[in-house]
């Protein structure tokens, strides 16, 4: 009997190759409207003039939208900061622009061509005055996280400083990470409809209930009156997480011409109208006794923010909790820039710092001379250092040694340099990954029907990671039915709430409601219901507030998993190895195989289960080799806002990918088991490329992406 | 984009006459444009950096001008012959490698089996200070504008040829190849045709980046003649880049060699990726003459080629990684059967 565990094809396969799915701009209204985007050519002053006339002369122009006639919109608070949205910069508030692209007009015409020839005809003159774009810039003010945020604190045990000046081996060394766009392929899109009072928004969401919530919010209306539709996502990353300042713009539009209007932002405007991974620096100190035992860790880490928002991802959570040590220092500074707000990236927090600090174990293993591999499993832990909490469950060392072995390295020599295939460097390296296995409040509703047949409803996403599936899986395993013969409906706010498909958190979440439904289903059966039998259940996890539900209809999660519980902690890990290899002399970096061992607790389809850690790798090997938003830091622009110059992976770029499932049981994390792992993939790539290239090159890069130049030494 | 009239044209004399200009602009600026495959100039009119008032369309020559054709003198090419249908043809694969790799390592299949070898020479650079137009500075958009990329974000710019107006990197790869073997090309114009060596149809910015070619802009390309030599066979064409596809070029060199008993007869020679035009290298070339093709000489002539270099910071780096480039291409060269 099909059910958890079975490696099912997607349900919805054929639909999305065949066009049958419905994205965002599929929205089916009639006789639409057609919005295209105006953004600023300044990343800081103010707008002077704005000349309509040209523009509105183009035939089939029907309006143009400024912060002249746009009406009122509530900004909103930041999604990181108990709202909903991806920044607090109101666009079309004020003649005020705060950041690079800012929206500055909304054109809305009968024809998309005419919208877009208009666009470049509206004139609109700034005074611009001098931006801080970066680390460096003059004008940037650095805030402590702690005095940032109440949420943040910086993890510490022990006494680190005195630890490392005592400690024989050391390494100290500082680190950097990119600025990355999340680019999906499917562009931000936002159609909207009124009828009636009431307002329709199809557009691709990972927050179905947030995005409800929080544009009524901003436009002052009850959330009732709005319906939020997103049956498939054309890719999200994070970057569909928290609402956009674009969607309440075009709901007003629609609203006063009385007719749908569908906006579809061009490549280069969703550098500048939605969230981003911010860049990042660590100074990482760590010191070991001579076998390799640390001793202490310090992790310092620095992110860019905007002005007005305290967005940090704070990945010393996790960097801190990594590796059994009695002495830990850690702190997390926000730096303030003219930027947009930066937001949620796959895996937000761990990408980042794991990266700082696997970097630095493959620096410290060379330092002792000690096999990058066993100085992991020498500080394993199944206590994490700084409260001393159990981990719910944590086999990195199972993953390792099924990697290590799958992989070959036994055969690798320890010399950097030392390794070579005709004229090819050849680097082997390795990291641990990990990610917080989280689980939120969620609801869901079940149907089983006479003739062997079931529904599920849901407001959950599906984000490429096979909610479809695992929702069907639930329910066929729980009542006895095929899992072809379940109907599952989701990515519409008319269902039952599910939190925002974001922190890995969706799979738990949702399957266990599901499988709670489904219990009541078979109860009412068993008490002797018959014909159709309907169940709503409310999951809420073990150490959830009781409010949990409440929040949840508000389109708030309640997370509990990572650090965030009081008996336990919870993460999901796994062991990553890479080969590189480097062409003697004009050094392409070219990744030629990767392995990857992942514990996750159940995994409810091993089919999906390996695509989305695949995917997650080929992130990573991204991240580490190609992605980089540009900045010319005279005047906080980007400047490679395509993805020409935006540069990720082609399928030439990734060799042999294994992917290995080790088993795993989890009674603790919740009552299926479940991890997450939708970003457990990528997090330990970023380290294993720049410890192979290291091994290949004897060239120690520490900061990502890593570019051939560096690379051109001797 | 914005509007635009849209015309047909019949035949290249069609053309030629639909396109005759009432401006002085040069062929980048002009209000008439030649459309052909559309890879660039629509690319560019999306972007609103190329705003033609007028179009002329010649995709419907294809089938009625000049294929691919070989004789005793070398190769001739016609110019509405699309990337995919040149680098896929055998014969060129087997007697003229160069051509064939060039052509194979750019842009996409999508983009070669549209793309004309005619429009591609003509392939417009990919500074993203040109490709956005809201940077004020542009002297190639906007003439006398200045030049944002000399002290900008400059790491893709080129190192040969540039001058303190623009240091845009010319994009493409075919036209290395060409000026390698020494190809000709042949132009079509109101007062009939013309035929220049290839190598001087581009230009360096100088004062006046919007001037790329010689061209006037009612002038067509209408084919490519490559002479044959004995360096055709073994040659080869080797780009650098940060990633294996579907990339523009660092560095990238266009080698062709006459060896005899390890020794350089005559060497061909043409860079990419570092120059603002497509780059003979000719003091590599006169390097290598005679001597034998050790990787020191190879290196000589890589010093030679990339001896006047003016950089930018970004940069940097592309002297160096050029000099390694031709280096491997020139001893991978050396490798292939004649």
């Amino acid at each position: 009997m099909a059910g958890i565990g079975t490696a099912a094809l997607r349900l919805d396969g054929p639909a999305k190759v065949t066009g049958g799915a419905h994205y965002g701009s599929d929205a089916p209204f009639g006789k639409p409207l057609y919005g295209v985007l105006v953004t600023s050519g300044i990343a800081r002053g103010r707008i002077t003039a704005i000349d309509e006339q040209d523009a509105r002369a183009e035939p089939g122009v029907v309006d143009i939208f400024t912060y002249r006639n746009i009406g009122k919109i509530v900004p909103g608070n930041i999604m990181d900061g108990d709202g909903y949205m991806g920044t607090s910069i109101a666009p079309l508030a004020s003649a005020a622009i705060k950041h690079d692209g800012q929206i500055v007009a909304l054109v809305v015409a009968d024809t998309f061509e005419a919208a877009s020839a208009a666009a470049y005809r509206l004139k609109i003159d700034y005074a611009e005055e001098v931006p801080a774009a970066t680390f460096d810039s003059p004008g940037t003010e650095t805030v402590a996280g702690v005095v940032a945020s109440k949420k943040h604190k910086d993890p510490a045990v022990g006494d680190a400083e005195g630890a490392f000046a005592g400690a024989p081996v050391k390494i100290d060394a500082h680190y950097a990470t990119a600025t990355q766009h999340h680019n999906p392929i499917e562009l931000f899109t936002t159609a909207c409809s009124w009828s009636g009072g009431k307002l329709t928004v199809w557009e691709s969401s990972q927050n179905m209930w947030g995005a409800k919530t929080g544009l009524a919010l901003q436009l002052g209306i009850s959330p009732d009156d709005i319906h939020f539709v997103s049956p498939f996502v054309g890719g999200a990353f994070g970057s569909r997480g928290s609402l956009t300042q674009r969607t309440a713009i075009v709901a007003l539009a629609a609203k006063k011409l009385a007719r749908p209007v569908k906006l579809a932002t061009a490549r280069d405007q969703g550098f500048t109208i939605a969230t981003y991974r911010a860049e990042t620096r660590h100074h990482l100190k760590l010191g070991a006794t001579r076998d390799g035992k640390l001793v202490s860790v310090s992790h310092e880490g620095f992110e860019v923010t905007s002005r007005p928002d305290n967005y940090m991802v704070s990945g010393t959570d996790a960097s801190t909790r990594l590796y059994g040590c009695p002495n830990v220092a850690s702190k997390v500074s926000i730096v303030h820039a003219d930027r947009n707000t930066p937001g949620f990236m796959r895996s937000p927090a761990e990408t980042p710092y794991i990266f700082a600090l696997e970097c630095a174990m493959d620096e410290l293993a060379y330092a002792l001379n000690m096999d990058p591999v066993e100085l992991r499993k020498v500080n394993d832990t199944q206590n994490e250092p700084i409260k001393g909490l159990p981990y719910s469950s944590r086999s990195l060392v199972p993953c390792f040694d099924a990697a290590a072995k799958a992989f070959g390295w036994s055969k690798r020599s320890m010399q950097p340099g030392s390794m070579r295939e005709g004229e090819w460097l050849v680097g082997w390296g390795t990291a641990t990954t990990m990610y917080p296995s989280n689980i939120s409040a969620s609801t869901a509703r079940v149907t089983l029907f006479p003739n062997g047949t079931a529904k599920v409803q849901t407001a959950t996403h599906e984000i490429g990671q096979g909610i479809y599936t695992v929702c069907a899986l639930i329910a066929a395993g729980k009542l006895g039915v095929d899992p072809a013969n379940v109907i599952v409906e989701l990515g519409d706010s008319n269902l039952p709430p599910a939190p925002v498909s974001g922190g890995s958190n969706s799979t738990a979440s949702v399957s266990n409601a599901v499988s709670k439904a489904c219990d009541e289903i078979l109860a009412k059966r068993a008490q002797g219901a018959n014909g159709a039998i309907e169940a709503y259940a409310e999951n809420i996890p073990k150490g959830d507030p009781p409010d949990a539900i409440r929040k949840l209809y508000k389109g708030q999660p309640s997370f509990t998993g990572g650090t965030e519980s009081k008996d336990s902690i919870r993460f999901a890990f796994g062991a990553q190895f890479v080969e590189v290899r480097v062409h003697r002399l004009t050094r392409e970096i070219r990744v030629s195989r990767t392995t990857g061992a992942f514990a996750a607790g159940t995994i409810v389809n091993p089919t999906t289960a390996r695509s989305q850690l695949m995917g997650g790798m080929i992130w990573g090997i991204s991240a580490a080799l190609h992605e980089a938003t540009e900045i010319d830091p005279r005047n906080a622009r980007y400047t490679n806002k395509d993805l020409a110059d935006y540069l990720i992976p082609v399928n030439a770029d990734i060799g042999d990918i294994e992917v290995i499932m080790i088993p795993e049981e989890d009674s603790i994390v919740n009552p299926l088991g479940i991890k997450g792992i939708g970003e457990l993939g990528n997090v330990g790539m970023n380290a294993a490329v720049a410890n192979a290239v290291f091994h290949a090159t004897g060239v120690r890069i520490r900061q990502i992406p890593i570019r051939l130049e560096s690379l051109l030494v001797a | 984009m914005r509007g635009f009239e849209y015309v047909r044209a019949a035949d290249p004399a069609d053309a030629i006459h639909a396109a005759r200009q009432t401006s002085s602009a040069p062929p980048t600026l002009a209000p008439t444009q030649f459309l052909a495959g559309g890879t660039t100039l629509l690319d560019l009119m999306k972007l609103d950096i190329m705003r033609p008032t007028r179009v002329v369309d010649i995709s419907g020559f294809r089938n009625r001008t000049d294929g691919i054709a070989f004789d005793r003198q070398g190769l001739h090419l016609g110019a509405f012959v699309t990337m995919a249908e040149a680098a896929d043809h055998p014969d060129i694969r087997r007697d003229y490698p160069i051509i064939a790799q060039s052509l194979d390592l750019a842009a996409s299949a999508q983009i070669r089996n549209m793309a004309t070898l005619g429009g591609n020479v003509l392939q417009r650079t990919r500074c993203s200070y040109f490709r956005d137009t809201s940077w004020q500075a542009c002297n190639k958009r906007s003439p006398g504008s200045g030049c944002a990329a000399l002290r900008g974000l400059n790491r893709k710019h080129a190192v040969l040829g540039t001058s303190e107006n623009c240091i845009a990197t010319y994009p493409g790869d075919f036209a290395q190849a060409l000026v390698a073997l020494g190809a000709d090309i042949e132009i079509a114009g109101p007062s009939g045709a013309r035929r220049v060596k290839f190598e001087d149809l581009h230009v360096a910015p100088d004062a006046h980046p919007e001037i790329e070619t010689i061209l006037n802009p009612d002038e067509l390309i209408t084919g490519f003649a490559v002479p044959a030599g004995p360096w055709t066979r073994r040659s080869l064409y080797l780009k650098v880049r940060d990633r294996e596809s579907y990339e523009f070029a660092l560095a990238s060199a266009a080698v062709a060699l006459d060896l005899h008993d390890g020794v350089v007869n005559e060497a061909r020679i043409a860079l990419g990726g570092v120059a603002t035009k497509p780059w003979r290298a000719r003091e590599a070339e006169a390097a290598l003459k005679g001597r034998a093709l050790s990787e020191a000489n190879a290196r000589q002539a890589a010093e030679a080629a990339f001896a006047t270099t003016k950089t930018h910071g970004h940069n940097d780096y592309k002297p160096e990684l050029g000099r390694r480039t031709l280096v491997r291409a020139l001893m991978q060269a050396a490798t292939v059967e004649a």
